[in-house]
């Protein structure tokens, strides 16, 4: 099966954290800093990382999240191990 | 525990432990659900010789640097002893930092050694800085079979046959170089000799005595003052035993307490904070005649613990909450940067003592800590054995910088000593913190605030404005410079410390959108730690030195006074 377009997993991604975060879809966009648009903390972050691994079903190590606060350049972490 | 005034180095006391306590284990790694690494003391003792041996065959002598570069994991806790076996002086580097910035501290430590994990080692290689690496060997851990290393060698392969020598060291002598700040303008490392460390040890231990029986979680990075000593020099020199997580995922952190049955963990308020907001949440589900009762087993348990803390009473008394973190928790060791006092006290109450203190790398590691006799979550507890405090030019309030005179104390700050005299006069250590003994039996350190330009965040991050200012250069404005509002305005209390951007706008610019992105785009190019908080527009020309540098403290003057904390505008 060919791996899903990157616009689709930003799409999956920016879905996702919206419902766990209780944050109203639109109000989210790739390039927002999640930290900042979803009001979380680091620790929070890890724990949406865990969402999105059982989404994707992929193993991400927590060094992936390291330096990364945009939902695009998450999603491109992401797209790498689908 | 081994008695550490019989050794003269950290080398010296850590051998002698991996022989007094053979069969006990003393270092296991796990990855999520997965154990991946367990070792006894021997087997510590046996991983380590071959790559000691081979250290000592790449001509590692005594003095010579040797920096660290990772997450805990169990090869941080054998490089460290293998360095320290050879007789090196170990520099422990925050793994958070930039690959630019690890490549600075390199350079300023002139380490001619590193050991790294293979994901930092891929980003400094591909540094535009990467030529300035001074490290002339470097050890790889985990990279991937085929992996181009540029020069570096494997962790894992990197060993020698034979028997390596033990290279003693005296007491004055460095044990390690310990950066206290990040690289902006003037990288901050503190020299700790073997006696700073082991008197620190000492100390520590005869409060809190650890042994076989201790399974302490090390979760704050190794690098960090608090975990070196309390989960490795303290643990080692006890028999006993540290567990490291390569993922600090809130579900495996809680997984790991239950099954390997954690007696001690350290936090930072910020994770403290996160515990307690998940406990909150659990209890607000209950139903009304359970949450009841669990207020009134709480009120009971409180009662109980008034005078000291009486754990096992508790764990009968709040079981569900105390199976939470495994059964077996003695406390939670709370350190790094301000802890709110209600955050404390809901821990204590449930039963769950917190060791709150007060430290800072120059001091090595703790000044002051809670003896829990009585819990006083209005304090930083009282000072450790060997340390002497002192409030200088108290206020009214009795409020003043604190000052410590102690064997654990820095020497000084490497390549430094204008600095180094600033810091340290006639024997005491200047802490830039304001604090009082409290009113009451005048023996608890309290802190009311800072007097220095930084901040220091709920994650145990010490950040100066000079570390960001870099972020803003080129900015479209005529002139900016970088404070802790704290240090402009100061407060007498602890807590949401933050960093304004002063920007001055040149003759007719106005502050458009445009310049608001612009910030907020620079700002977001820093570590989400580091990140400013708000900004300010100034309508002054900043007043500079002959040599046009900023006079930060004179521009800090006309800030306080000419405007208020209100009107710092959010980033």
């Amino acid at each position: 099966m060919a791996a899903p377009t990157i616009d689709h997993t930003i799409g999956e991604i920016l879905n996702l954290a919206a419902s766990h975060f209780k944050v109203p879809r639109e109000r989210l966009t790739p390039d927002d800093d999640f930290f900042k648009t979803l009001g979380i903390d680091s620790l929070q972050a890890l724990d949406l990382l865990t969402r999105l691994e059982q989404h994707f079903r992929i193993e991400l190590p927590d060094y992936e999240l390291q330096g990364v606060s945009d939902f695009r350049t998450l999603a491109s972490r992401i797209q790498s191990r689908l | 525990m081994l008695d550490l005034h019989q050794y003269a180095s950290l080398g010296a006391a850590l051998k002698d432990a991996l022989e007094r306590w053979p069969n006990e284990t003393c270092l296991i790694e796990a990855d999520r659900d997965r154990e991946k690494v367990r070792l006894t003391y021997s087997d510590f003792k046996e991983t380590a010789r071959p790559l000691c041996r081979a250290l000592q065959d790449a001509d590692f002598k005594a003095g010579d640097q040797a920096a660290i570069i990772m997450t805990n994991q169990s090869k941080w806790l054998i490089s460290a002893y293998s360095i320290f076996f050879c007789g090196g002086v170990l520099v422990p580097l925050d793994y958070k930092l930039s690959a630019a910035e690890h490549l600075q501290l390199l350079a300023h430590a002139k380490a001619r050694f590193l050991v790294v994990e293979y994901y930092l080692w891929r980003a400094i290689t591909q540094s535009p800085e990467f030529a300035k690496l001074t490290a002339q060997i470097v050890l790889v851990t985990e990279a991937p079979p085929g992996a181009d290393l540029r020069g570096a060698y494997r962790w894992e392969e990197f060993k020698r046959k034979g028997e390596p020598q033990f290279v003693a060291r005296q007491r004055e002598d460095t044990a390690c170089i310990v950066y206290s700040s990040g690289t902006g303008g003037r990288p901050k490392g503190c020299v700790l000799t073997h006696d700073s460390y082991l008197e620190q040890c000492a100390s520590l231990t005869a409060w809190y005595p650890f042994g076989p029986d201790v399974r302490y979680l090390s979760i704050l990075p190794t690098n960090h003052a608090i975990d070196f000593m309390v989960g490795f020099i303290g643990p080692f020199v006890c028999g006993a035993c540290v567990v490291h997580l390569r993922t600090l995922r809130p579900e495996f952190v809680r997984d790991a307490f239950v099954r390997y049955r954690i007696t001690y963990v350290s936090l930072v308020p910020m994770v403290l904070k996160n515990l307690e907001r998940g406990l909150r949440a659990k209890f607000d589900e209950l139903k009304p005649g359970k949450r009841w009762v669990l207020d009134r087993l709480i009120g009971l348990n409180k009662m109980l613990t008034r005078g000291r803390p009486h754990v096992a009473i508790s764990r009968r008394l709040l079981p569900d909450v105390h199976k939470a973190f495994g059964g077996e928790l003695r406390a939670l060791i709370v350190g790094g940067a301000f802890t709110d006092p209600s955050t404390l006290q809901f821990f204590y109450d449930l039963g769950i003592p917190v060791t709150c203190g007060y430290g800072l790398t120059e001091a090595c590691t703790a000044v002051s800590l809670n003896d829990l006799q009585p819990f006083r979550a209005d304090t930083v507890g009282k000072p450790l054995p060997g340390s002497e405090v002192r409030i200088l030019n108290p206020d009214g309030d009795g409020i003043g910088e604190v000052a410590v005179r102690s064997r654990a104390v820095m020497s000084h700050y490497l390549d430094d000593p204008e600095l180094t005299a600033q810091t340290i006069v006639e024997g005491w250590l200047l802490t830039g913190d304001l604090g009082r003994f409290d009113l009451k039996g005048r023996e608890h350190l309290q802190l009311f605030g800072r007097k220095k330009n930084m901040i220091v965040t709920a994650g145990g991050k010490n950040i100066y404005p000079e570390d960001i200012e870099a972020a803003f250069d080129g900015l479209p404005v005529k002139e900016y410079c970088v404070f802790a509002a704290d240090y402009l305005w100061p407060k007498k209390a602890l807590g949401d410390e933050m960093l304004v951007l002063v920007v001055r706008l040149e003759q007719n610019q106005e502050f458009d959108d445009k310049l608001r992105d612009e910030i907020v785009t620079r700002n977001r190019r820093l570590a989400d730690f580091k990140r400013a908080g708000g900004y300010l527009v100034w309508e002054k020309d900043f007043p500079r030195t002959a040599s046009l540098k900023i006079k930060r403290g004179e521009l800090a003057s006309e800030i306080a006074t000419g405007a208020a904390r209100e009107s710092i505008a959010q980033i």
